[in-house]
């Protein structure tokens, strides 16, 4: 047991950490593994690899990870600040460099060959430029003459920009639309609120009636009779046939047809093998992380740090909801992986940054002190 | 003091902070309370569908298997067989299995030695689980196979459909693909919701194995290919069709489509053969349309059988001239515009009723919109826009307007059945269910005046060849220019006959029609009258007697059929 005698570097992390939160996020990573045990062996034999290739890379994954994860929740707010205008600097290089440098899989550039390994920048941008949003609108209420709002507006632009070259419409969905909530959060009009709503259905509209892929998605969504549903009529077969407790581990079949069961349908095929109560225990988990998250966030009286968790438990909990939405066909069709559980080196490690300083920012801390010491008001000190 | 400023003004600007803290606060919850929300919906989707478990995955899995697999049967109006499936063994490859593609690659083609060698090397070669090297082999070759023993080999018993009679009824039925999957005819129909169509009319009681019975019968259909095969040979048409409709309950008891093909093989989307031309092909039905027009004049009450129309002069229209073929010069009563098929009398006869119900009528006969039966194949119709004066001069003499075959049965039919418009089915269909559905587009008056003039026309005017001893033949010719490069074409013609048995009380309509027929040794000309109208006559003989319609002697005369009606009256 570690000792609350002394204060050692660990003994206060361990005791100032929302263990809970903590275990959580370690149960949904160790499901993970689990369920890319029964997910990827087709995937790997289809590129002539050992069957259990991906999940001893993923394993291997893990060790880095997990420091990070560590690592990172050991950090205060401001070294936080700091990590992450670091790692949005070198990322949205990389993202620009993408579509020049990059390698083009299934019609996209977005990943790039450092040194052997695969890495997709635009992962790693995601949680440092939330966190970053978070800043500028925390300063936002602390400074009124900086012209905040139109930083934030103008790096949004920037990095959509970035995001819709590779092309990579997901990550866009998520970052605008977390964006949108710290806005709404820090104080937005509700006339606002109404406005940006507005102009979002009408993008939406306007993507139907001119993006000819957006449209059949929906279409095929609204009625399943007029396109090709292989995927998800796969993907519900598959939670049928897997029914409550699942047909067992190896036992499925369904991940031998779907082309992105280790990635975007991984949520459908651990259905089959492990069933529907594993699936409702998953989902329990990642409800719980971002409940949970959101309540500190209430309870938070620093403003960047109330943003900065909001912004990393609302991109957490977006991916997952949207990605496990998708293979219930319950929204269109829009590939998501699922936070932790698919397979994903770039995703992993770039989610225990996040969820590392979501850990961080959650440490339980003297607010006075921290109010008193660092958000002294700059006339007060003339 | 100063100490106490400061601490003043710091809890001011907390108590400000507060405020702002207050407002982000509740947004929060309030996105917590979404997002709980949105998991909650997660949630309960995956308990509805742990619920909808039972029952539903193998129900469906079953039903999917069933219909990828086993097609009905298809039997004949009298219960004969004309499609099947059969168990056949397909032959494929566990490639990664294989331990010496060259022996396995040597070994299989001296048993196939129609597959391709590279082919079949390059399968073997290949690191997957599964190939398939021949779909439907024979029992033969199997056993032959198997006693090779190659490791890695294997059989899967596949259905496959059978038609025993070929070519006979192709485009009746359709076709299949190799998976067994309809894609053409009724085959397309019993796959695309014609499974639950026949469930829900209780053709099917037991999901999809129940046999699908059908309106065709086979002898006739063997007559009428036999005999249209014969008369297509005979005028070196290019093509030639005919139907059979058995006019009060619109079964389509015969229908032949020539060129067709054999419906065994497997054909390409692109091969002309498989065109309906009943059905998809749509044609100026030329002087045929003539029974549509006088029937419409007679109806409106405008018209009788003894009104006149001055026929002596070609008919001039803007810069165009309108002549008979069968000139007579001279002014025309009703039934001699039909019998010799006068263009002018029948354009003036259309003038007379004016184009807007001249339009009605045709699109009230059905002659205006895609007509739609149970198979997939249909043609919507070229009609003129704008419809002007000019084209009701044309189209009552059957030019400038372009239907389906099937159509002008349809409504040929509705002219002497009694005057009710009957959907043609290649489904079996009682009288009475025809009828209750059938909408009356002529009187029944108006559809006797009908019958004798088709009767009359056999017997004096244009269709004598029809004539058939014993059975009242009725019916109209049409000898329609084809247009070539934008203009009619004067040697090339299609030539149509609709023929109908007994006159009297007519049960059956035949349509004949030529495609480019050629003038033969002895005849005048290549018109309908001397070439498609003798091949139904031919028919007619052949399939009365099949369809059990008895020939009678001391037939009275298309007059006395007309006075014994007025006497009646």
């Amino acid at each position: 047991m570690v000792s609350r005698a002394q204060r050692t570097l660990f003994g206060e992390w361990w005791w100032t950490v929302d263990r809970l939160l903590l275990g959580a996020l370690f149960a949904i990573v160790l499901l993970g593994i689990i369920l890319l045990l029964a997910a990827s062996p087709p995937l790997a034999t289809r590129l002539g690899v050992d069957p259990f290739f991906f999940v001893h890379r993923q394993a291997l994954y893990l060790v880095p990870a997990v420091c990070v994860l560590i690592a990172t929740s050991l950090l205060d707010a401001r070294q936080i600040r700091r990590t992450c205008l670091i790692v949005f600097a070198v990322s949205i290089v990389l993202v620009a460099l993408t579509p020049f440098i990059g390698a083009e899989i299934k019609g996209a550039r977005r990943w790039l060959s450092i040194l052997g390994f695969s890495l997709q920048p635009s992962e790693f941008m995601k949680p440092a430029f939330i966190v970053l949003t978070a800043w500028v609108f925390a300063e936002a209420k602390r400074n009124p003459q900086m012209p905040s709002t139109a930083i934030a507006v103008a790096s949004l632009l920037a990095v959509v920009l970035l995001l819709v070259r590779q092309p990579d419409f997901g990550q866009t969905v998520l970052i605008v639309s977390v964006w949108c909530a710290l806005f709404f959060i820090s104080g937005l009009r509700w006339m606002w609120v109404g406005g940006i709503g507005g102009l979002a259905l009408t993008s939406l509209f306007a993507a139907y009636h001119t993006i000819p892929h957006v449209r059949s998605r929906i279409d095929r969504f609204l009625d399943p009779g007029s396109g090709d549903t292989f995927q998800i009529d796969t993907a519900i077969e598959s939670f049928l046939r897997g029914g409550w407790l699942g047909r067992g581990p190896g036992e499925g079949t369904v991940k031998r047809i779907l082309p992105d069961g280790h990635a975007d349908f991984i949520f459908a095929v651990a259905a089959e093998e492990f069933g529907i109560v594993l699936c409702l225990i998953l989902v329990a988990l990642f409800s719980f992380v971002v409940v949970r998250a959101l309540w500190h966030a209430s309870r938070e009286e620093d403003p960047f740090m109330r943003l900065a968790i909001a912004g990393i438990a609302l991109l957490f909990g977006l991916q997952s909801s949207i990605a496990m939405a998708v293979n219930l066909h319950l929204i269109p069709s829009k590939g998501m992986t699922l936070p932790f559980v698919s397979y994903g080196g770039s995703s992993l490690i770039s989610l225990a940054f996040g969820m590392g300083m979501l850990i961080s920012l959650t440490r339980k801390h003297p607010r006075l002190r921290d109010a008193g010491r660092e958000y002294e008001p700059r006339g007060a000190e003339a | 003091m100063r100490a106490l400023a400061s601490l003043r003004h710091s809890l001011s600007h907390l108590s400000l902070r507060k405020a702002g803290a207050g407002v982000a606060r509740a947004r929060i919850l309030l996105l917590l309370l979404a997002f709980a929300g949105v998991y909650g919906v997660i949630a309960a989707r995956l308990v509805y569908l742990g619920f909808s478990t039972e029952a539903s995955a193998q129900q469906k899995a079953r039903a999917a298997d069933a219909t990828a697999q086993a097609r009905p049967d298809v039997l004949d109006r009298k219960g004969r067989l004309i499609a099947t499936d059969i168990r056949t063994p397909s032959l494929f490859a566990e490639p990664r299995r294989i331990i010496d593609v060259d022996e396995a690659t040597y070994l299989l083609l001296k048993i196939l030695p129609d597959l391709d060698r590279s082919e079949v090397r390059t399968r073997l070669t290949s690191k997957r689980y599964f190939a398939w090297l021949k779909r439907e082999i024979t029992p033969e070759q199997q056993r032959a196979i198997y006693r090779l023993g190659i490791p890695g080999i294997g059989f899967l018993k596949e259905y496959k459909r059978v038609y025993p009679n070929g070519a006979l009824a192709a485009h009746v039925l359709g076709q299949v693909n190799v998976d067994n999957q309809g894609i053409l005819g009724l085959e397309k129909w019993i796959d695309s919701g014609g499974l639950s169509a026949l469930h829900q009319a209780g053709f099917a009681t037991n999901h999809n194995l129940q046999p699908v019975q059908i309106a065709l019968d086979l002898d006739v259909q063997q007559a009428v290919r036999d005999e249209l095969m014969a008369g297509k040979e005979r005028y070196k048409a290019q093509a030639a069709n005919a139907l059979v409709l058995d006019v009060n309950t619109g079964e389509i008891v015969s229908m032949v489509s020539l060129p067709d093909f054999d419906p065994n093989k497997p054909s390409s989307p692109k091969d002309p053969a498989r065109f309906n031309r009943l059905m998809t092909g749509v044609f100026e039905m030329g002087s045929t349309f003539k029974a549509m027009t006088t029937a419409m004049a007679l109806d409106s009450g405008k018209v009788t059988l003894n009104s006149k129309f001055d026929a002596t002069q070609p008919l001039r229209y803007g810069k165009f001239t309108i002549h008979d073929f069968h000139a007579q010069r001279r002014v025309l009563s009703v039934p001699e515009i039909f019998t010799y098929s006068s263009n002018i009398g029948s354009a003036k006869i259309a003038l007379s009723m004016g184009v807007d119900a001249h339009k009605a009528f045709l699109r009230k006969l059905g002659l205006l919109d895609r007509l739609r039966t149970e198979l997939p194949e249909s043609a919507m119709p070229l009609i003129p826009n704008p419809w002007g004066e000019l084209n009701t001069v044309t189209i009552a003499f059957g030019h400038g307007l372009s239907v389906t075959p099937l159509q002008a049965v349809m409504a040929t039919a509705a002219l002497i059945n009694g005057g009710y418009l009957i959907t043609p089915t290649f489904l079996r269909r009682s009288e009475a269910d025809a009828k209750t559905n059938a909408p009356r587009v002529i009187k029944q008056s108006t559809s006797d005046q009908m019958r004798y003039l088709m009767r009359l026309n056999v017997e004096v005017g244009s269709a004598k060849r029809a004539e058939v001893e014993g059975y009242f033949v009725g019916g109209k010719t049409g000898t329609s220019e084809k247009v070539e490069r934008g203009r009619y074409s004067k040697n090339k013609v299609l030539t149509t006959f609709m023929g109908i048995f007994p006159a009297d009380k007519p049960r059956y309509l035949v349509m004949v029609m030529l495609d480019e027929p050629q003038k033969v040794e002895g005849a005048a000309a290549a018109t309908a009258g001397l070439n498609s109208t003798p091949v139904a006559g031919k028919i007619i003989q052949r399939i009365a007697p099949l369809l059990g319609v008895e020939p009678r002697t001391n037939l009275p005369t298309a007059q006395s059929m007309l006075q014994l009606r007025n006497a009646a009256n």
